[in-house]
């Protein structure tokens, strides 16, 4: 199994982001995605930025994928689709049927990124029809839902689930980073960019549940399928995700490297990751239950 | 010109689908008891029977039924998806509101006469989204997720080549629509794949010394002191703790009610306006039906000196979630 890097969900200042990937050029990922995905007003990095990264991995040996915006509204965002489909050069993850209808109009190979809805072998049999050449699987597929899925190789489609990191569950018009601090989001003052792993949502009982990142939504435990390693490999996963957090990432990727290489056993490299990420795991997505529990 | 809008109404079963039309609704739109929609609620939706009833009774009076199928099937699902399809050709059905696209190649393929709506649930906010299903499937109308501001909406209108339907009333999903895992994660069931959200069989309430509490799969949602109405339980619409306030950090419960720009969207070309609410009561499709039934028609005859009367208000507020209304992210600083 192959490992890739998925987007950096948060906002994080342009020299952070720099260095992030400068980091990662070292490390065994094999493949990363770049761009933003949640909100068009993030704009520290403008395209040729993302270009100069992406350029510079490819260097490293990293096979490098440009993500689309998955709440595409305004004809500025649309625009910036349009560029990033028109690179000339990097593979593409769609987020949302406006860039697969641009990629497929070109007659350009692409990635089916994890909030293009595809639940059956029809509508991955339709977009392998129209480019698609990977297909990143919706957080809430479980192994069950996957394994009654026809042969994806028979489609040329390789199959990635993300195996490790907190999960994107929802995205919005509003801003609930900004609504936190009583601002608009026409108004926000950017101030997601105080939570470089998103801003923590706890019950009335303490409990943490959720995490506020912009427009978008995400789980607080955070999903960890190493222990499922084996199974993975029988379903025909081709490539393991992982989300970038603001500290841990190079060691989690050196962790599942080793597993993916043999070298540590997945249970134990499970544990090592959990204590990593500093909260509570989980996988109930992959057993078919609640997303937010731990199957053992 | 005298503008005409189609008002569609919701029925959960066949009375409420009678309410809707002899209130004076243009649409009803309907689903399948079997898990294939929206609205996957024990003892609702329509058996073949009730839905041909239904056609017959809608048609004999000038109003179309049209039929949500708008969960994604996954491989296990698929057969009963497209069988649920080819009944709702069957008894005549005036579209089909379908979200998942192999779905919408089968019925393309199968089912050539059938007139196609883009669900809700298709998430399509943009006009390249938009262009896709009707290129390929030849959709005919779009339901506009609920996170598009008024001027974003009528910027679509003429530049994609569907027809426009927005939701008018009735409870309001914050979230994207077909892009929100919340109750997935939660409960292990979702609106993508099962047709609901925070299920009842995931839902418990308990009285305790800090008042009525209710919880959905285990996590605590709201907490209620004496007297104070309390709200179905959804993960978004929660009471928690952020940065040390504890507040509706995602949304209150309320309801949507476009009643104030009823004149903007009307103008502006909007084909369709939907309610929320095939979970509700016959009694409620039929009062919501009249009110929007009276405003719409005294709008679409004179949309310049429309003002929404208190009357109206006051009847759709009696029946909103929360008891009141907000006009969501049409109206931008909600956002």
């Amino acid at each position: 199994m192959n490992l890739s890097l998925a987007p950096i969900p948060w906002f994080w200042d342009r020299a952070r982001v720099f260095a992030f990937y400068g980091s990662m050029a070292a490390t065994p990922i094999d493949v990363v995605y770049l761009g933003e995905t949640v909100c068009s007003k993030r704009r520290e990095l403008r395209l040729e930025d993302w270009l100069e990264i992406a350029a510079a991995l490819a260097e490293a040996g990293k096979e490098v994928v440009l993500s689309t915006l998955t709440l595409i509204e305004a004809e500025s965002e649309l625009s910036m689709l349009k560029r990033i489909v028109d690179n000339g050069r990097f593979l593409v993850e769609a987020n949302d049927m406006a860039a697969v209808d641009l990629l497929s109009a070109r007659e350009l190979p692409f990635v089916i990124g994890p909030h293009v809805n595809v639940y059956n072998g029809e509508t991955l049999a339709l977009l392998a029809r129209l480019g698609a050449r990977r297909w990143v699987v919706p957080t809430e597929i479980s192994r069950a839902q996957l394994a009654a899925l026809p042969d994806r190789r028979f489609l040329q489609m390789q199959t990635e689930v993300q195996i490790c990191g907190d999960l994107a569950l929802a995205f919005s018009a509003r801003c609930y980073t900004a609504r936190a601090h009583n601002l608009q989001k026409d108004a926000c003052a950017f101030v997601c960019r105080e939570y470089p792993d998103g801003l923590p949502l706890a019950t009335m009982e303490d409990q943490p549940f959720l995490v506020l990142n912009g427009i978008q939504t995400r789980s607080a435990a955070v999903c960890n399928l190493l222990a499922d390693w084996d199974d993975l490999g029988a379903l025909q996963v081709d490539v393991g995700r992982i989300v970038p957090q603001s500290a841990g990432t190079g060691e989690v990727i050196a962790l599942v490297h080793e597993v993916a290489t043999g070298r540590r056993a997945p249970a134990a490299a499970a544990r090592e990751v959990e204590a990593l990420s500093g909260t509570r795991r989980c996988n109930g997505h992959w057993h078919g239950a609640a997303g937010m529990a731990q199957v053992e | 010109m005298r503008q005409h809008v189609e008002l569609v109404c919701p029925a959960g079963g066949l009375p409420a689908l009678k309410a809707a039309v002899d209130h004076g609704a243009d649409a009803v739109y309907i689903g399948f008891r079997d898990g294939t929609n929206a609205r996957n609620f024990p003892g609702l939706g329509f058996s073949a029977e009730e839905a041909a009833q239904g056609v017959d009774y809608a048609h004999a009076r000038g109003a179309k039924v049209l039929v949500a199928l708008n969960t994604y099937p996954d491989a296990e699902r698929w057969q009963g998806a497209a069988a649920a399809l080819a009944t709702a050709a069957a008894v005549g059905a005036d579209a089909v509101i379908l979200a998942d696209p192999g779905l919408m190649a089968h019925a393309a393929r199968a089912h050539p006469g059938l007139r196609l709506h883009l669900s809700v649930q298709g998430s399509a906010t943009n006009r390249h989204a938009i262009a896709f299903y009707h290129r390929h499937f030849g959709v005919r109308r779009v339901v506009l997720p609920r996170v598009l501001s008024l001027a974003q909406v009528l910027n679509l209108v003429g530049r994609v080549p569907v027809e426009i339907e927005v939701f008018a009333f009735g409870s309001l999903c914050v979230m994207v629509e077909g892009r929100c895992a919340l109750s997935a994660y939660v409960t292990g069931k979702s609106p993508n794949v099962h047709g609901v959200c925070s299920p009842a069989s995931a839902v418990r309430w308990e009285e305790t010394t800090a008042g009525r509490q209710s919880r959905v799969g285990g996590m605590l949602i709201d907490r209620y002191q004496d007297g104070q109405p309390a709200a179905y339980p959804t993960v978004c619409k929660g009471r928690y703790r952020v940065g040390g306030h504890v507040y509706y950090a995602i949304e209150e419960p309320t309801s949507l009610n476009v009643i104030e720009i009823l004149p903007e969207l009307v103008r502006g070309g909007v084909a369709a306006l939907k309610v929320e609410g095939r979970q509700r009561s016959p009694a409620y499709v039929a009062r919501v039906t009249k009110v929007l039934r009276a405003a719409l028609d005294a709008c679409c005859a004179d949309p310049t000196g429309f003002a929404p009367r208190q009357e109206w208000l006051d009847e759709l507020n009696s029946m909103a979630e929360g008891r009141c209304h907000t006009l969501g992210a049409y109206h931008r600083p909600w956002q």
